[in-house]
C-alpha cells in the first residue's frame, strides 16, 4: 500500500492549529488556572491574596458535608445511568418491535432530548410542586408524602426522574439505530434456535448492542456527573439548605455564590483528577470485553 | 422646505446631538426582579427626566448572589457598572475589598453633597458602615422580617397575634390548630430566625463587635437560647403547630396567601406583594420575642441590600452617582418606594412624610417595619459583618434542615454550625491579606 504523505511537514500541523489552540484555550489554559488558583486564598475582587499550600485541598476534604456529597455523588450518577441505560433499551427493543406507525412512536421518544436541562427542571419543579404538581398528588395518592426541598430523599428522587426523563431519548436513539444495524439474518436463524424472546434478547441480541452501550455507559456517566448540573440548579432554587447536590454542584455554590475561588478551584482540580482516572479505568478495563465486529 | 427651517433644522439637531454627547451615562446592576424591577425602572425615568446632565441605565443581573458574582467578574475585567445593588450577606464581601467602592459618604461629600447620618432612621445608619462608622453603602431596599397575620383565622380561632413565644406556644398556635389551620411559617431560617433572634434579643452573633472591628472574629451562634428556639420549633412541627416548606422563600409565602397557614414571618418588603396576592384581610405585627430570654426585646436588624458606587470610575460618571443617590434619598422618592413596594423609608424625612400623607392610616400594617427598625436598641443590634457570609448561611440552612427533619439533633446541629463558620471566616481573613 502506498503511503501518503504531506511533503511539507510543517503542513499537518498547521492543520492542526485551529483544534489545538480551542483545546489550549478553553481546556488546559483554564484548568492551568485552575491548578494555580487552587493554592491561594484570593479576595473575591482580587485585591489580595495569600499562598495557603495544600489548605483549600485540606478544608475541601475535611469538610463534614464532603463525603456525604461524594457519596450521594455516586449513587446519583449510578441510578441516573442504570435508569436511563435500561429504559432507554426497553423502549427501543419495543420500538424496533413495532411495524405500524413506527415513526410517530419515535418522534415521541424522541423530542424530549431537545429540551434544555433547565427547561427540564423547570418543569419537573412545576410536576412535583408541593402544593400543585400532579406528581406530587399521585405520590399522595399512593400514600407517599412527597414533599420536594423538604425532605433530603423526596428532593433526590425529583433530581433523579427528571435526569433520567431528560437523558432516555438520547439513549433510546443510539439504541435503536444499534438494533436496527443486527442482520436479520442473524436474528431469524437465533429465532429458530431459542423460541423464547427474552433469552434471545440476552443471548444474542444484547452482545451485539455491546459497543453502543459501553458507549452510552460513558456518556451517560458524564452526563450524571457533570450536564445535571441545570436540573439540580433549577430544583434547588438557589437555595441548597439540607438538600443532596452533586460535587460540581458544590463547586458551583463556593465559586459561585460563596465567591471563595480558591475553595472552589481544589474542588474541581479533584474533579478533574476524579474523572482522569475514571477515563482510564473505562478504557483499560471495560472496553477489552466488547467486541466490536 | 425653505433655507431657514433647513437651517433651523439642523441647528437643532447639533444642539440635540451635543446635549446628547454631553449627558453622562451611568449603569446600576440590581437584583430587583418582577414588580420590584417595575419600580426601579419608574424611579430611573424619573430621575432621568428630572435633569439634563445625566442618564441611569438601570439593568438586571438576576438575583442577589448573581448580581454580587456578575459584579465582582465585571470589577476584575475592569467592567463594572457605576452603581451595584449587594445584598446583607454579601456586606463583608464588597465592604472588606478596599478599594473596590467609594463609600457612600465620601462620594456624596467630595460632589458637594451635604451628608448627615442622622438623616437616616436609626436602623439603617450602621449596618452598612465600617468600622468607623462612616457609610459605605447607600441602603436602598431595606427591609426587616415582621409577623403578618390573616385576621379571618385570628378571628375564627378567637385569639390576637401572640407578642411573645411563650404566649405562640400556650395560646396562639393550639386555637389556631384548633380552627383547622397551620398556625405559622417563616421564609428564612437564617435571616429570621437566627439574625434577628440576636438582634431582638440583644444577643452577641459575633466577637469583634459582630464582626465590625478589626480584629479576628467568630460567630456567637451556639448558645442557649438559640437552641432553646429551635428545639421548640422541632417540636411545634412534630406537634403540627407550625409548617416547615423548605429553604425556598415562595414555598413558605405561598401556603399563607392560599389561607393554609395563619400567620407568616416574612420581608415587611413583601407587604406590597401580599396585598395584592392575599384575597383575605390581614395585618403585620412585632417579631415575637422570647419573655424567658428577655423582657426588653430591641429593634432588629434591616435586610435586603444597599447601593454600592464602584471605584475607578471617572469624575463625571461619580458625580452622575452621588446625584441619583441624592435623588434616590429625597423624602418624595423614598416614599414613592416604600409605598410601592413595602421596604422602609430610609430616612426620617420620607417616615414623616409617609405619616403626614396618611399612608399608615389607609394601611396600618405597613408600618411595623419601620417602627420595629426604630425600636429601642442594644449594643449589639446595629448589624453584623463576617466573611463568605454566603455560605454561613448555606451551612445553617443546611443543619436547619437536618434539625427539623429530625437527621441531628439540636446540639449537633449548632456545634457544625459554629465550627464550620468559624472555619470560613478564618478562611475568609486570609483573603483579605
Amino acid at each position: 500500500m502506498k503511503r501518503v504523505q504531506f511533503s511539507r511537514p510543517l503542513f499537518p500541523y498547521l492543520l492542526l492549529v485551529p483544534q489545538l489552540s480551542i483545546i489550549l484555550i478553553f481546556f488546559y489554559w483554564p484548568a492551568a488556572e485552575a491548578i494555580r488558583s487552587s493554592f491561594y486564598l484570593e479576595d473575591p475582587f482580587g485585591f489580595s491574596s495569600t499562598f495557603v499550600g495544600f489548605d483549600n485541598y485540606h478544608d475541601a476534604v475535611t469538610g463534614s458535608e464532603y463525603g456525604n456529597i461524594a457519596h450521594f455523588t455516586l449513587v446519583f450518577t449510578g441510578l441516573v445511568a442504570f435508569f436511563s441505560l435500561s429504559l432507554a433499551l426497553l423502549l427501543a427493543a419495543k420500538a424496533d418491535a413495532v411495524i405500524r406507525g413506527a415513526k410517530s412512536y419515535r418522534i415521541f421518544l424522541m423530542w424530549v432530548y431537545a429540551v434544555a436541562p433547565p427547561v427540564a427542571g423547570l418543569m419537573g419543579i412545576l410536576l412535583f410542586d408541593q402544593s400543585l404538581g400532579p406528581l406530587t398528588q399521585l405520590a399522595e395518592f399512593f400514600g407517599w408524602d412527597l414533599r420536594l426541598g423538604v425532605n433530603y430523599w423526596d428532593t433526590a428522587t425529583a433530581m433523579i426522574v427528571i435526569s433520567v426523563w431528560k437523558q432516555v431519548p438520547i439513549n433510546f436513539i443510539f439504541f435503536l439505530a444499534g438494533l436496527q444495524s443486527i442482520p436479520r439474518s442473524v436474528r431469524e436463524a437465533a429465532i429458530i434456535d431459542d423460541p423464547s424472546s427474552v433469552s434471545r434478547f440476552f443471548s444474542i441480541t444484547f452482545p451485539l448492542l455491546a459497543p453502543t452501550a459501553f458507549f452510552l455507559l460513558i456518556i451517560n456517566i458524564t452526563y450524571a456527573l457533570f450536564d445535571t448540573f441545570g436540573v439540580i440548579d433549577i430544583v434547588l432554587k438557589g437555595e441548597p439548605g439540607n438538600n443532596p447536590i452533586t460535587l460540581v454542584y458544590k463547586v458551583f455554590l463556593d465559586g459561585f455564590r460563596g465567591n471563595d475561588l480558591g475553595g472552589s478551584s481544589a474542588q474541581s482540580v479533584i474533579l478533574m483528577v476524579l474523572v482522569l482516572i475514571l477515563t482510564v479505568f473505562q478504557f483499560r478495563f471495560m472496553e477489552r470485553r466488547v467486541h466490536y465486529s | 422646505m425653505n433655507l431657514k427651517s433647513v437651517l433651523t433644522a439642523s441647528v437643532f439637531a447639533f444642539v440635540g446631538t451635543a446635549a446628547l454627547a454631553d449627558k453622562t451615562e451611568i449603569e446600576f446592576w440590581h437584583a430587583m426582579g418582577g414588580r420590584l424591577g417595575e419600580v426601579v425602572n419608574e424611579i430611573a425615568t424619573d430621575f432621568n427626566a428630572s435633569q439634563d446632565d445625566y442618564t441611569l441605565v438601570p439593568v438586571y443581573k438576576g438575583n442577589y448572589e448573581e448580581t454580587l458574582t456578575a459584579g465582582i467578574a465585571a470589577f476584575r475585567a475592569g467592567e463594572q457598572p457605576d452603581i451595584i445593588q449587594v445584598f446583607d450577606a454579601g456586606a463583608a464581601t464588597i465592604i472588606g475589598a478596599k478599594g473596590a467602592v467609594i463609600p457612600a459618604q465620601d462620594l456624596l461629600t467630595d460632589n458637594g453633597i451635604a451628608f448627615d447620618a442622622n438623616d437616616y432612621i436609626s436602623g439603617v445608619r450602621y449596618f452598612y458602615a465600617d468600622a468607623a462608622g462612616k457609610m459605605v453603602g447607600m441602603p436602598f431596599n431595606s427591609s426587616t422580617p415582621i409577623l403578618y397575620f390573616n385576621e379571618d383565622a385570628m378571628n375564627k380561632a378567637g385569639v390576637s397575634a401572640p407578642k411573645t413565644w411563650e404566649e405562640f406556644q400556650s395560646v396562639t398556635a393550639p386555637a389556631l390548630k384548633e380552627a383547622g389551620y397551620v398556625p405559622m411559617a417563616q421564609s428564612h431560617l437564617p435571616w429570621i430566625f437566627t439574625e434577628n433572634f440576636m438582634s431582638r434579643h440583644n444577643l452577641p452573633f459575633a466577637t469583634n463587635e459582630n464582626g465590625y472591628g478589626d480584629a479576628e472574629t467568630k460567630i456567637l451562634v451556639n448558645n442557649d437560647a438559640i437552641k432553646g428556639h429551635f428545639t421548640a420549633l422541632k417540636g411545634w412541627i412534630d406537634d403540627g403547630l407550625f409548617g416547615y416548606y423548605g429553604t425556598g422563600w415562595g414555598d413558605n409565602q405561598t401556603p399563607f396567601e392560599q389561607g393554609e397557614v395563619a400567620m407568616w414571618l416574612g420581608s415587611s418588603g413583601s407587604f406590597g406583594g401580599l396585598s395584592k396576592t392575599a384575597e383575605f384581610p390581614f395585618s403585620a405585627t412585632y417579631l415575637p420575642y422570647w419573655e424567658g430570654v428577655t423582657t426588653e426585646p430591641t429593634n432588629t436588624f434591616i435586610g435586603g441590600a444597599a447601593l454600592f458606587a464602584m471605584a475607578g470610575k471617572s469624575a463625571e460618571e461619580n458625580k452622575a452617582s452621588a446625584e441619583f443617590f441624592r435623588f434616590l434619598t429625597s423624602a418624595e422618592v423614598q416614599y414613592t418606594w416604600h409605598k410601592e413596594t413595602g421596604y422602609v423609608p430610609i430616612t426620617n424625612a420620607a417616615y414623616d412624610l409617609a405619616k403626614e400623607d396618611g399612608h399608615y392610616d389607609r394601611a396600618p400594617a405597613a408600618e411595623v417595619g419601620i417602627q420595629q427598625l426604630t425600636l429601642p436598641a442594644g449594643e449589639n443590634t446595629k448589624g453584623y459583618r463576617m466573611g463568605f457570609y454566603v455560605q454561613v448561611r448555606d451551612v445553617m440552612n443546611r443543619e436547619y434542615g437536618k434539625i427539623l427533619s429530625g437527621e441531628a439533633s439540636v446540639e449537633d446541629a449548632f456545634q457544625t454550625i459554629e465550627d464550620e463558620s468559624n472555619k470560613l471566616l478564618a478562611r475568609f481573613a486570609k483573603t483579605q491579606g
